[in-house]
């Protein structure tokens, strides 16, 4: 049993950014997940979302539900990101000026997404796009 | 387990129209029958329907102010905003002396118990290391918002009593202390802005501790508040600006004074705001005061004046006690003598959840995805869900049918008519003209 659910993603979509990440929270609320688990998940799925919002053309965000795990899968076609460690770590941020102004873009994206997730794996092509696919183990077994 | 609610629906009065399903921040209510209806479980007592309803069908379950006089010692609780509600050229304390004029022996201000709240506060966050904002317990609609939508947060609300609750205390003990009476001779009555205070307190009285022996809705009382203000003899107020503050939004960051603090008030802004929480974007701020109702307590639902009009009465009030204050002992000993630090553990209230294991219960989330695939995401509410998506939540809990969308019934309505003429249409070979080859 999995339930699979697809977000779009546009560039510089402010706006829109948490919609989906809303909408999946409620789904979990209604599946019965534990709060704490709902949560992990959702600030990852946010952290993923905004980085297609900045960094990305365009992109989807795509979820799948099972009772043992969730996969998190965030695809985008945009720069991608020469050195993944380099962006791994706190602080890093290639996001510019502008988007530093909104109060976004201060370098915690991926290390936020890495310290919420079970398992996180990131291929990245500059030029192409990055992939981005994170599991999150249920039950939990952080808490 | 069934939750009590003050806020009820007078039966006659409801037309069935669908303004408050929309309104209602928990999906609580649907129409059915011609008539709305509060799902209990749901509902976090914010009064939005008991506003927006335009045929006032929706009321809150209060005490009259007769029950007074079942007490031989009765005092009154009036909560920081009730004296927005009245201009008087004595202020404050002509408003107090009011309440002796309609029947109550002594008040004891809830802008007091604010006060007391305010320095508990303050000290809690001095040695507080969890995650921040704090987030403040003092409206009880926050409280099961958070339980109910936000449960990931319960850790963080402080663990700190409204103020009614230590006024509440304080008052029985002094009354007692005073009269000699027995505490159960003394009646101790809030006057309540908003009906989430009423059922708050209710909920208190059936867990065990009798904190107060009723609850008067503000609305009840005011013409005769009003009425008595002629005449009033002034009772000097005892709480300063800082607890009267608290009737109005910002009103207890104003008076914490403290710290990186985060002021929200009217539901849908507090639920923005606890989004951002939850996404740990809001760490930056030590406190998160917030407050269901526009513009704080004075826009109650129980409440007669414009919010707006209010406010600024309140600050006006508020003039007259311009450094007063209570001294650091004097506060540290109201605290303990209050017990204002809560001792109750806070609880999700799970109530979304389609079923009790999460494999049954993704069965029927895919149920529902595609049934909100058919449904025309109009979201107008004529099948008496508030929109198409808790439609197709309440089909998959077979509490509806997909035929009670009346697009996907008239779209049926239509194929079977379609039927109905090509049926019509046909004849038997033996009436058949020479056209029937043609139709067919």
């Amino acid at each position: 049993m999995a339930l699979e659910l697809t977000f779009a993603v546009q560039n510089r979509d402010f706006k829109a950014a948490g919609d989906g990440v809303s909408e999946l929270k409620r789904v979990l609320q209604e599946v019965g997940f534990s709060p704490g688990f709902i949560r992990r998940v959702a600030i990852a799925a946010f952290e993923a979302e905004m980085n297609i919002v900045i960094h990305a053309y365009r992109g989807r965000l795509q979820v799948r539900i099972e009772p043992h795990q969730i996969v998190l899968l965030a695809e985008d076609e945009g720069p991608g990101i020469p050195d993944v460690a380099l962006a791994m770590q706190e602080g890093y941020s290639t996001a510019p000026p502008e988007i530093r102004e909104m109060g976004f873009g201060a370098g915690m994206g991926l290390p936020n997404i890495q310290r919420c997730a079970d398992k996180l794996e990131i291929r990245s092509e500059v030029g192409r796009g990055t992939f981005l696919r994170a599991k999150f183990i249920y039950p939990d077994p952080k808490n | 387990m069934g939750y009590f609610h003050s806020v009820h629906l007078e039966q006659e009065k409801c037309k069935g129209c669908t303004n408050c399903i929309k309104h209602c921040p928990t999906e609580a209510i649907r129409v059915r029958k011609g008539k709305a209806q509060i799902i209990e479980e749901r509902c976090i007592d914010c009064g939005e329907c008991i506003r927006i309803c335009p045929n006032h069908a929706k009321i809150a379950l209060g005490d009259e102010l007769e029950k007074i006089r079942e007490f031989p010692h009765r005092m009154a609780l009036p909560a920081p905003s009730f004296y927005s509600q009245f201009t008087a050229p004595g202020g404050i304390a002509q408003i107090l002396g009011a309440l002796i004029r309609v029947g109550f022996d002594a008040v004891f201000e809830v802008a007091l118990a604010a006060e007391v709240v305010s320095w508990a506060t303050r000290r809690f966050l001095e040695n507080y290391q969890g995650p921040r904002p704090l987030i403040s317990a003092a409206c009880p609609t926050v409280v099961s918002l958070i339980q109910v939508r936000f449960p990931a947060l319960v850790g963080q609300v402080a663990p700190i009593e409204p103020p009614v609750n230590v006024a509440a205390r304080l008052a029985r003990a002094e009354a007692v202390q005073v009269t000699g009476l027995p505490p159960e001779k003394i009646g101790v009555f809030f006057l309540s802005p908003c009906p989430a205070k009423i059922t708050a307190l209710r909920r208190a009285n059936a867990a065990g501790e009798n904190l107060v022996d009723g609850i008067i809705p503000i609305l009840f009382i005011f013409r005769d508040c009003r009425e008595a203000l002629k005449g009033a003899r002034k009772i000097i107020p005892r709480a300063g600006p800082g607890g009267v503050w608290w009737g109005r939004s910002g009103g207890e960051s104003a008076a914490l004074g403290r710290g990186k603090l985060l002021e929200v008030d009217g539901v849908q802004n507090v639920i923005k705001v606890l989004e951002a929480v939850e996404r740990e974007e809001l760490q930056d701020f030590d406190y998160l005061e917030a407050q269901a109702c526009p513009g704080g307590c004075v826009g109650g639902a129980l409440m007669v004046k414009n919010p707006f009009g209010a406010r600024q009465n309140l600050m006006f009030l508020t003039r007259d006690l311009a450094g007063k204050s209570l001294t650091e002992e004097e506060l540290a000993g109201l605290a303990q003598k209050g017990a204002w630090r809560s001792t109750r553990e806070l609880k999700p209230r799970p109530i979304l959840q389609l079923s009790e294991d999460i494999s049954s219960a993704l069965v029927k989330m895919q149920q529902l995805e595609s049934t909100a695939r058919l449904l025309p995401g109009l979201d107008c509410g004529a099948c008496g869900s508030p929109n198409c998506r808790a439609l197709a939540e309440d089909i998959v809990r077979g509490q509806a049918l997909d035929t009670d969308c009346i697009f996907l019934l008239r779209e049926r309505v239509r194929v079977l008519a379609e039927e109905v003429v090509a049926l019509a249409r046909k004849l038997p070979p033996s009436m058949a003209g020479p056209e029937r080859s043609n139709r067919d």
